[in-house]
């Protein structure tokens, strides 16, 4: 059978992509989904712990309760997010981020 | 090989190169067609991982719901694409810190958990609807009612961001 190691590996790999995506990326709305890709690795891990110890009952599901949290609050966030950026376009007309700038001195 | 390490190994190549496709796209609207092949990769390890109603609810929340969000705020704004993205210059030092972080991660998460192979078994008895549902209405009652707060807030918060101010009254 496949190793817990693999999973969480693979989920390491995933949310350093998307820390990659959050620092190189200028286009506000790919920089959101970073964050969701980082979102989803940790509910990977969540997962893979929930089957991980499976065999103790008083934790079985606590995992995959956590991950039902974790997607509330990612769809909450995702629609105050992209509220916030609708709102940002319609004043300064761009999604760039780098020109965001107006609170530097 | 297993039958199963195979499929994991190349499901996990699926995901880590739309991942880096989503990354690395000029156009947002396929940077969001990525994440949903992403997102769909990953439902099928829950599925793997014996929690088959978590990935159906990845399906329909994060595949369905969320990036319908995306993609119609993309075509909304109509700004798609930026110029002059990606530039070497700037893409160095980011990458450096995330090849870090990555190690780190690596270091600490991979092999600490004293190396087992999962359980032989691709059902866990707690991952049905009815035993989620039990202890998200026992143990879990007062995070799940706090959830509903927070997307209350979130709707009414989305709602009056942006939210159309009316021309030429007077408060």
């Amino acid at each position: 059978m496949i190793s817990i190691d693999l999973y969480l590996g693979l989920a390491v790999i995933l949310f350093s992509i998307g820390a990659l995506g959050v620092l190189i990326r200028r286009n506000s709305l790919v920089v959101f989904m970073s964050i969701e890709l980082m979102l989803n690795a940790a509910n990977l891990v969540f997962v893979t712990f929930a089957r991980h110890y499976s065999a103790d009952p008083a934790m079985v599901n606590n995992g995959q309760i956590f991950v039902f949290f974790v997607m509330t609050v990612a769809a909450a966030e995702v629609a105050v997010g992209l509220a916030l950026i609708v709102t940002i376009f319609k004043n300064k007309n761009t999604i760039d981020i780098d020109q965001l700038n107006k609170l530097k001195g | 090989m297993s039958g199963e390490l195979i499929i994991f190994i190349v499901l996990g190549a699926v995901a880590i190169a739309s991942a880096v496709g989503m990354l690395t796209s000029k156009h947002a609207v396929y940077a969001a067609l990525f994440l949903v092949l992403n997102f769909a990769t990953v439902a099928i390890f829950y599925l793997m991982l014996g929690s088959p109603f978590i990935a159906l609810s990845q399906v329909t929340v994060y595949g369905g719901a969320i990036m319908v969000l995306f993609l119609f705020v993309i075509m909304l704004l109509g700004a798609e694409s930026i110029k002059a993205e990606l530039s070497w210059k700037k893409v160095a030092a980011p990458l450096v810190l995330a090849v870090v972080l990555l190690v780190q991660a690596f270091l600490v998460v991979v092999s600490k958990t004293g190396v087992s192979d999962l359980a032989a078994d691709t059902t866990i008895a707690g991952a049905s609807p009815v035993p989620l549902a039990e202890s998200l209405f026992t143990t879990y009652l007062l995070p799940f009612e706090i959830t509903s707060i927070l997307l209350l807030v979130a709707m009414v918060g989305a709602i009056v961001l942006t939210k159309q101010e009316k021309k030429g009254v007077v408060k």
